[in-house]
């Protein structure tokens, strides 16, 4: 298991609304997302597949360049694919911003 | 030119098992009457899974929500069988038990809360071992201290089904609504094989394990109540039916005797076949020995 944090302080909208999404079950996660308190967007990934740093990186950088809000996203991950990963935080999104 | 367009019923279906645990437990709720307790926001996960470097749910995979089912409060209680095979651990067995007490309370007060449990679970999180086993004997006394005011009813939807200590507490419900594609028994069939060998029961033979295990011979033989479609409103409907109707006048667990008696009477010299024992316990059952 690999815990993995990421900063994203370009993300600054306000938010009002969470979300959670999805569920911890084999190739998929949850996602968890809420306002965050200090003014700029967190990210902490649980995952139980170690190794993949840089995928993730590379798939929340590609989310952050499209969304500016900020928000804490929380991660139980059990080996969701990077197309599911980005799926599941577009889900959360249209939650917090209908 | 127009033609008619023929829609099978079944593409109609609205399946209850391609919903999650909270979806599945929403769907049979009246709507707008429900909140959920101790949801993924309060952050009340297992301690002992990261542990184990397994990730862990921030609800445990237990989804408890507290509302109304055809106007009656009800509380619901779903495990998610995608998480850990729904299996019971320190905090999903505390949540359950905690929301069965609080119906019983809620009951004792003159208000009768029944506990609707959808059980798609293992049974035991072994990772928790013995909290586990601990929880699940929790439940158990919580069941039987709610049962004397309102009704517990199990549905069995699939597709993991409902295994090991949890299917002993499904057999304490006043009622067990089962899918056909739902499973029933106390050792599942893969450790079964595994501790007696294929010969004596093969989990590869999906035909064999449902003509034991599966929820048409469990209602056959008159151990669940009713066979459900897979369809969300159907499934709802079943629900209400067994809300209005309130409380057995004998649950099936206090019926001792009966079946002493009954699997006394078995004849072990010869393989006992799933039809015959259908056809043999669901007559008394037809005749209002059982229900």
């Amino acid at each position: 298991m690999e815990q993995l944090k990421f900063d994203y302080p370009s993300a600054k909208r306000r938010v009002a609304k969470r979300a959670h999404i999805g569920v911890v079950g084999s190739g998929d996660m949850e996602v968890l997302m809420e306002p965050a308190d200090t003014g700029f967007a967190h990210v902490s990934v649980l995952t139980s597949v170690n190794g993949f740093g840089n995928s993730w990186k590379a798939v929340l950088d590609r989310f952050f360049s499209k969304y500016d809000g900020a928000v804490r996203i929380e991660i139980n991950d059990a080996g969701a694919t990077p197309g599911s990963v980005m799926l599941r935080l577009e889900q959360a999104v249209e939650v917090i911003e209908s | 030119m127009s033609y008619a367009t023929v829609v099978p019923e079944f593409v109609l279906r609205q399946s209850f098992i391609e919903l999650d645990a909270r979806a599945r437990a929403q769907s049979l709720m009246d709507a707008g009457s429900w909140r959920e307790l101790v949801g993924p926001f309060d952050r009340i996960q297992s301690p002992w899974l990261p542990m184990q470097d397994i990730a862990p749910e921030s609800d445990d995979g237990c989804i408890v929500l507290k509302g109304a089912i055809a106007g009656k409060p009800a509380v619901v209680i779903a495990l998610e069988g995608k998480f850990q095979a729904g299996s019971m651990g320190e905090v999903s067995g505390a949540k359950m038990t905690a929301a069965l007490d609080l119906a019983a309370k809620d009951s004792q007060n003159g208000k009768a809360t029944t506990a609707v449990l959808l059980l798609e679970t293992g049974g035991v999180r072994l990772q928790e071992a013995n909290l586990g086993l601990a929880v699940i004997a929790e439940v158990m006394a919580s069941m039987l201290a709610l049962r004397e005011h309102a009704p517990v009813i199990t549905v069995i939807a699939g597709t993991v089904g409902c295994f090991g200590g949890m299917a002993i507490a499904a057999a304490l419900s006043s009622y067990i609504l089962m899918t056909r594609e739902a499973r029933l028994g106390l050792n599942g069939p893969e450790v079964i094989e595994q501790e007696s060998g294929i010969e004596e029961f093969d989990s590869s033979d999906h035909a064999l394990i449902w003509a034991i295990n599966g929820g048409e011979q469990r209602v056959g033989m008159g151990v669940a109540d009713e066979l459900v479609l897979d369809d969300a409103p159907t499934i709802a409907a079943a629900l209400r039916r067994c809300l209005t109707t309130g409380l057995p006048q004998v649950h099936r667990s206090q019926q001792v005797k009966l079946y002493r008696d009954r699997i006394a009477a078995l004849d072990t010299l010869q393989q006992i076949d799933p039809f015959s024992l259908r056809k043999s316990w669901k007559k008394e059952t037809e005749e209002g020995v059982t229900r």
